[in-house]
């Protein structure tokens, strides 16, 4: 069995602490590090923010859906699927530093953050469509019970 | 998230508390502006001690004090950071504008040392 865990919530920023905590609890189950659990919540905070700021900009608004599985005992897949206005460039959006904001809201580093604490991250996206980002992160220290 | 605020001279430090995340963030940019303007403090210390946790949102809140405060001359410091917290900070590039220091104190000792020298070389 994978786990499989699908969660349907609104995609505002007021999701953000919600989605950290639904992320922890499901990875609580695999008994991680407090590292480990730090920035799988870290990682699902920026994913969420990124469909809050960018999937859906200004006063456009819908839902996202987190879902989690484990393809291995020691593995947890994340995957975030909006149905926003998607990414032109995705190789673009992905450097570091490089945000559509003016503002001092972003600081473009919401998918480096998200590459340098899981292990694979896949970005999805169709303009107009929406985007899915797959994250992938093997747990050191599991133990196998 | 919470906020409690210490004045010592023409510092003013910020003590955080609880989760920043982009939610939060924006508040908390107000917030410590608004103090920034009321006190008319030069310099401004971060402490993170007490954050328990803080995604990309906090490089924004920090460097953003910083492109505030650097054209009149005023400092930025942070104080308190945990190792997560250091190295979001870190790979954004931080710490190569602004110094990091173990406690407040610290940091607003290291604000008064800055001062001293450079009222000696005047």
């Amino acid at each position: 069995m994978e786990k499989k865990m699908k969660v349907q919530m609104e995609g505002t920023l007021e999701s953000q602490s919600l989605a950290r905590a639904v992320a922890g609890a499901y990875a609580a189950e695999m008994d991680p590090t407090v590292d480990e659990l730090t920035e799988i919540k870290t990682a699902v905070s920026e994913a969420v923010s990124n469909v809050a700021l960018h999937a859906y900009p200004g006063d456009l608004t819908g839902d996202m859906i987190l879902e989690f599985m484990m393809p291995a005992p020691d593995t947890i897949l994340i995957r975030v699927t909006d149905r926003g206005v998607g990414i032109e460039d995705i190789a673009k959006a992905m450097e570091p530093m490089y945000t559509t904001d003016t503002g001092e809201n972003c600081s473009g580093m919401g998918f480096t953050v998200m590459e340098s604490f899981m292990d694979r991250i896949r970005v999805d996206s169709r303009p107009g469509e929406g985007t899915t980002v797959t994250m992938i992160k093997r747990l050191d220290t599991y133990c196998g019970f | 998230m919470e906020i409690i605020y210490e004045i010592a001279g023409n510092t003013l430090t910020a003590r955080l508390f609880g989760e920043m995340d982009h939610y939060t963030a924006g508040k908390v940019r107000e917030d410590i502006d608004s103090t920034m303007k009321q006190y008319e403090t030069i310099n401004l210390v971060f402490d993170f001690s007490r954050v328990t946790f803080m995604d990309s949102s906090g490089i924004g809140v920090v460097l953003g004090r910083y492109k505030i405060l650097q054209p009149s001359g005023g400092k930025v410091l942070i104080a308190g950071c945990s190792q997560k917290i250091y190295s979001i900070l870190n790979m954004a590039g931080v710490f190569f504008l602004i110094p990091c220091t173990q406690t407040r104190e610290e940091a607003i000792r290291l604000l008064q040392e800055q001062e001293a020298e450079k009222w000696k070389r005047k």
